[in-house]
């Protein structure tokens, strides 16, 4: 997933930087105009910004899957505001929250919301926090389009192929679903370092990091798309726009959601919920003292909840916040609402 | 004595500066050595580091568990770590790729040596050494996009990721260091040998069969020896086409872990320093450095047990 998303990412770069020193060329010849601007709010804006003056050092660590995001926000950042110094790192979820809770980061991202006992680290600490939504990802579950029987899955189908119980045992697609084939079952997925790793298994197992060893793990998700093209009886999973972008080549399965309904994984189904219980937020937390005493972290929270920078989300290959969710994290930013409090 | 030859010296007059010369000999010394130590140190760096992480590796995990479990699951929640499972599959693609390359590269040789003239020996030979200048990146991406879809039309059972068509192209990939070695033992078979079994009236095809491969046994062990241990560890070409699935067994037709492709899977994900899943690496390395170790012995072993001599 980083791998791809950072491959589009950068292929997109010229454009967008071309772009980022338009406007910056714009607003610096607006704010040359002195006050002539005030019929256009926009760009009063990014004028605004690119002349707020702030500068200073901003720390990000956290979630690889949320990384793309962090990495192409701080880039544009970084060129509207030249004095700041964004670093973005990626210890996972959890080794954010670690270094988090101890005062070191800024903020931190998140592929899951934070935990009870991550929660009482920061507590100990006494590090309050803000925790802000940023995109959608929907794990997809993908067939080789040769698949017909699969249309439809159920958790307790994937549980029954995933499991730590089922490995060695599970081989089949007629243990599954006695009404499936007799077509050996390949299954290929993310390594253990993966989030998506983690909240699959946390859906499907029902605890993070519970899974069979014996399937095609690899962090680079081309090696499972090569494996599922490739392999009549292959399935495999990954984030939603590594699907969208080898649609041609994979099927993708539909999951049937806690209303017990067959929903197929889109941009639509998964900004909605109805993609259940295989959609999930991805989240930054900021802490709260640092929101409030250094303008920069500010100033990037506020940049990343842009409604305008929600390009730069769908460039990562996640889906944007919809408009009522991002004013509820925008307002809830605003308002300084401290703790865990999943949207 | 020898000082009075000379006659109108006095002896130990004759004393011409030398010191420089012999700075300059030290210091060459001193280079020179250094640099052969540094390979040495190196490797005995390596050994050491392997052998050190092992043994920690050792005092979490019994050695029973590492020779007896089935599976091959140390990132996991249910660890277990069953090494013949990685075992198993370097084996199963090591053999396939000695019966392609044992047979092709070994005609080949006698082709070469033997029967080829002047002419089409000069074509033939650099082509098959080209087959060696390929990167092994290049026989990974042949094998995964050529051979297996090939194999599919009539093999349906094939997965996308296999030993079977790793095993072939790893084949091929060694062929020419099984033809080029064999060949220089084949063609050092003295003349006098082969003159003597035409003069006793045997045909070519007898002469090669019961008198130049014989007496060439040894060279084309070790050639064949040293094949299979760039097999055992080749990485790229498993990798790429085999698959990253640890099972138990001997099923060309699934994908398989190599030791190789383990380690590749690791160090490409996030293995903390300390961590289990960090000395399972090395862990893992020894047991190819073992491997691979045992067999050069053998092949040591062998040449210096049936070397043919003829002074």
């Amino acid at each position: 997933m980083q791998r791809f998303a950072q491959k589009i990412k950068s292929a997109a770069r010229p454009a967008r930087l071309a772009y980022s020193f338009s406007i910056l060329a714009l607003s610096a010849s607006l704010a040359a105009c002195g006050g002539g601007t005030a019929e256009d709010p926009a760009a009063d804006v990014s004028a605004a910004d690119a002349d707020s003056g702030v500068s200073g050092e901003i720390q990000i660590d956290g979630s690889s899957t949320v990384f793309p995001i962090s990495e192409a926000m701080a880039e544009e950042f970084q060129i509207a505001n030249p004095d700041t110094r964004v670093t973005v790192g990626v210890s996972g979820s959890g080794g954010g929250f670690k270094k988090f809770c101890a005062g070191e980061t800024d903020i931190s991202n998140a592929s899951r919301p934070i935990k009870e006992e991550e929660v009482a680290l920061c507590d100990e600490a006494g590090i309050e926090f803000i925790e802000v939504p940023i995109a959608y990802d929907g794990i997809t579950l993908v067939t080789n389009p040769e698949n017909d029987w699969a249309q439809c899955l159920t958790v307790e189908q994937l549980n029954a192929m995933w499991s730590p119980d089922a490995e060695g045992s599970v081989e089949n697609w007629n243990q599954v679903d006695p009404e499936f084939p007799d077509e050996p079952l390949e299954l290929f997925g993310p390594g253990t370092d993966s989030g998506t790793f983690d909240y699959f298994t946390d859906e499907v197992s029902g605890e993070e990091g519970a899974s069979r060893g014996d399937y095609t793990a690899s962090e680079d998700d081309n090696v499972i798309v090569t494996g599922v093209e490739s392999t009549s009886g292959g399935l495999g999973y990954f984030g939603y726009a590594y699907y969208e972008e080898n649609q041609d080549q994979l099927k993708s399965v539909e999951i049937e959601n806690e209303a017990g309904e067959c929903v197929a994984p889109s941009r639509e189904t998964i900004a909605d919920g109805s993609y259940n219980p295989m959609s999930r937020p991805l989240y930054f937390y900021v802490q709260k003292e640092a929101y409030d005493t250094k303008p920069q972290v500010k100033a990037f929270v506020d940049y990343q909840l842009d409604a305008e920078n929600g390009e730069l989300v769908q460039e990562a290959g996640y889906i944007t916040l919809p408009d009522d969710a991002l004013a509820q994290a925008k307002s809830r930013v605003e308002e300084g609402k401290l703790g865990k409090d999943p949207i | 004595m020898t000082a009075n030859v000379k006659g109108d010296i006095a002896p130990g007059s004759w004393n011409p500066k030398r010191d420089r010369a012999r700075m300059v000999q030290t210091i060459v010394k001193i280079i020179f050595g250094a640099f052969a130590a540094i390979s040495i140190f190196t490797t005995i760096g390596i050994l050491a580091t392997l052998i050190f992480e092992t043994v920690a590796f050792f005092q979490e995990i019994s050695i029973i568990r590492f020779l007896t479990e089935t599976r091959w699951t140390p990132l996991f929640a249910s660890k277990q770590f069953g090494i013949f499972v990685l075992i198993s599959a370097t084996v199963m693609i090591a053999v396939i790729s000695v019966l392609v390359a044992l047979p092709l590269g070994l005609l080949s040789a006698i082709c070469l040596s033997e029967y080829a003239t002047p002419g089409v020996r000069k074509i033939l030979k650099p082509i098959l050494e080209i087959l060696a200048g390929v990167p092994t990146v290049v026989y990974g991406y042949f094998a995964l996009l050529t051979v297996t879809p090939f194999l599919q039309t009539f093999l349906p059972n094939l997965q996308g990721f296999n030993a079977l068509s790793a095993g072939l192209v790893l084949g091929v990939m060694i062929t020419p260091l099984v033809a080029s070695l064999s060949e220089d033992a084949l063609y050092s078979v003295p003349r006098s040998l082969k003159d003597g079994a035409y003069a006793l009236g045997a045909t070519k095809r007898e002469t090669v069969v019961s008198v130049i491969l014989p007496a060439a046994v040894s060279g084309i062990v070790s050639s064949l020896i040293l094949a299979i241990s760039r097999a055992v560890g080749e990485t790229m070409i498993v990798t790429l086409a085999a698959g990253a699935n640890p099972t138990l067994g001997f099923n060309p037709f699934v994908p398989v872990m190599t030791m190789t492709a383990f380690i590749v899977q690791i160090t490409a994900g996030d293995a903390p320093h300390g961590t289990i899943a960090y000395k399972t690496l090395f862990a893992v390395g020894m047991t190819l450095f073992l491997m691979t170790f045992a067999l050069n012995i053998f092949s040591f072993w062998f040449v210096r047990r049936f070397r043919e001599k003829y002074d």
